[in-house]
């Protein structure tokens, strides 16, 4: 069973949304349980889409982009283990069997995306420059572009020729060491990132507190939340003792009362 | 200095010539917090788009225009659900600049850094690890038996309790920060600003460890252990025993260092993408 031209073009931009989504995380368009759903209605079997979507999604629970590392791709695998369940006549099981492959696929061709979505932001810098707002805001959001082709281009293949065999073979001819390095890179390029800004608040003589949450953060296992209140009670702290702060603070009246009645219970001692 | 009243938000009147439609905007923007993710700085476009109604709003010469654009490009994460608290105080912070209160680019780059660690603390766990697995783990269910309901549910559901977070948390955030800003007297300001330095610094020490993955897996040496095994020793063992994360901490001083002698940050990626894949291919990096 071949796909129509209408079938094909909403596929196309399903797909786009379900990348778009895939990035944002916002409204989950590229979840199991909304893609296949949707590729179903677009294929004319709603209830196969549901149910795999389903399916599906009790697998991807754990999937989450956590920091800045990333998910394996459920829009890619979801749309294209809909398309070939649906048209390929493959039960539910064998589109599990699809769909995980394609989903570690796809996140190579995530890293890829991410890695080119660099250039945008330097673009960005360039148009801050000159204070272009518009230009940015369209740098910002056609970055999305990328992303949306990432899984539309192989979604829209495997929906013409109905071959998943076929996309696979295609992401293969990537050179494993450049994908590999890829996502090696994508572990620690961040550092750049995180440089920018300690230039930016670097304080030398409070240098020794961004240490000391390197080496906390190093062997202590807890939450970031957790950090953020032992860093705000040392920032309290410090600002409390500083003598800098102490000596030019101007008495409060409860601290006045505090001082006057230290001073009275003195004289009532010395009598 | 210039403060309209704005009478469009209820709950309380607030000193602000920032508009409701702003924070609408904002808001929209927030949504999209994504949408030019790159490992290099994350969401930091997204950041400067986000603020961009404001400081429209609030800054009128291209100068400090580009100036407070340029501020907001720098390295931005946390988890998107809940990025609103962090530009809604920004939003005062830079509102509080404009209209004369002396606050630097680095108090208001700590103050960012110091709430969206421990937000996206918050954050993940309670958005990616309990209300998409539990919305999910619902609309499965119901999906399993061919059910329409099971995607809708989830659907609604979800992004329901995540465009409220977004929106609330936002103004929240920007009411908290003028609550702030409101009473800069004396040397709150400089309390202020050593304060956010401190606590900004901190969460960088402890994000340059966490969030940064490097791998050396070349063996030094193989020894019997007691119970007969091989115990393989790494470079990476070695270095996890002075201290964790210690080439991630070397990584970025270096790059610090190389920023400040104005080594351009394009060249830097493409160096490190390069180590990226040079040393995987040589098995040096995995």
């Amino acid at each position: 069973m071949a796909l129509s031209i209408i079938q094909i073009v909403l596929i196309f931009i399903f797909s786009c949304v379900a990348g778009m989504g895939s990035v944002l995380d916002e409204f989950q368009t590229h979840r199991p349980l909304i893609a296949c759903t949707i590729v179903g209605l677009i294929l004319g079997d709603l209830t196969t889409g549901i149910i795999l979507g389903g399916t599906l999604e009790l697998i991807a629970l754990g999937w989450m982009n956590i920091g800045a590392a990333q998910s394996p791709d459920s829009a890619l695998a979801s749309v294209i283990a809909t398309i070939l369940v649906v048209v390929g006549h493959q039960d539910i099981q064998a589109g599990i069997a699809i769909a995980l492959p394609v989903a570690a696929a796809g996140q190579v061709l995530t890293v890829i995306a991410r890695t080119i979505t660099v250039a945008f932001q330097h673009a960005a810098d360039k148009e801050a420059e000159t204070a272009a707002f518009n230009k940015i805001i369209f740098l910002h959001f056609s970055a999305l572009f990328v992303q949306a082709l990432r899984v539309a281009i192989p979604a829209t293949i495997v929906a013409i020729f109905v071959s998943a065999e076929m996309v696979n073979k295609m992401l293969a001819m990537i050179p494993e060491v450049v994908t590999g390095g890829l996502a090696v890179a994508g572990g620690f390029i961040v550092v750049v990132g995180y440089a920018m800004v300690l230039n930016m608040m670097s304080v030398k003589y409070l240098m020794p507190f961004f240490y000391l949450g390197f080496v906390l953060g190093g062997y202590l296992e807890f939450s970031l939340l957790s950090f953020g209140v032992i860093g705000l009670i040392t920032a309290l702290i410090y600002v409390q003792l500083n003598p800098n702060f102490t000596k030019s603070l101007t008495l409060q009246p409860n601290e006045q009362m505090v001082y006057s009645g230290a001073i009275v219970a003195d004289d009532e001692l010395d009598d | 200095m210039e403060t309209i009243v704005s009478e469009t938000i209820e709950e309380q009147p607030l000193q602000s010539v920032i508009t409701k439609k702003d924070l609408m905007m904002t808001f929209v923007f927030s949504n999209f917090q994504q949408a030019s993710f790159n490992y290099e700085r994350i969401h930091a476009l997204a950041f400067c788009v986000d603020m961009i109604p404001t400081i429209k709003r609030i800054y009128h010469t291209k100068e400090e225009q580009s100036e407070a654009l340029k501020r907001h490009l720098t390295f931005f994460n946390t988890t998107p659900a809940v990025c609103g608290p962090v530009i809604g105080v920004t939003i005062a912070m830079e509102e509080a600049k404009a209209s004369g209160a002396d606050i630097d680019d680095g108090t208001i780059n700590s103050l960012k850094v110091g709430l969206m660690g421990p937000l996206a603390g918050v954050g993940d766990p309670l958005v990616w690890g309990t209300l998409r697995p539990i919305a999910a783990a619902i609309g499965a269910s119901l999906a399993l038996s061919g059910n329409i309901l099971g995607p809708i549910l989830f659907f609604i559901a979800f992004n329901a309790v995540r465009l409220s977070m977004k929106w609330f948390g936002l103004t929240y955030g920007f009411r908290k920060g003028l609550d702030i800003v409101k009473d800069l007297s004396g040397n709150l300001l400089q309390k202020l600003t050593e304060g956010a330095t401190i606590l900004g610094l901190f969460i960088m020490g402890v994000l340059v460890t966490k969030w940064t993955t490097i791998n050396i897996p070349l063996v030094v040496s193989k020894t019997p252990g007691q119970d007969g095994k091989m115990i393989v020793t790494t470079v990476q063992n070695v270095l996890d025993d002075l201290v964790p994360g210690l080439l991630a901490l070397g990584l970025t001083l270096l790059m610090m260092k190389l920023l400040k002698k104005k080594v351009s940050p394009i060249v830097l990626i493409f160096v490190l993408f390069a180590v990226g894949i040079v040393g995987y291919g040589l098995g040096l990096l995995n």
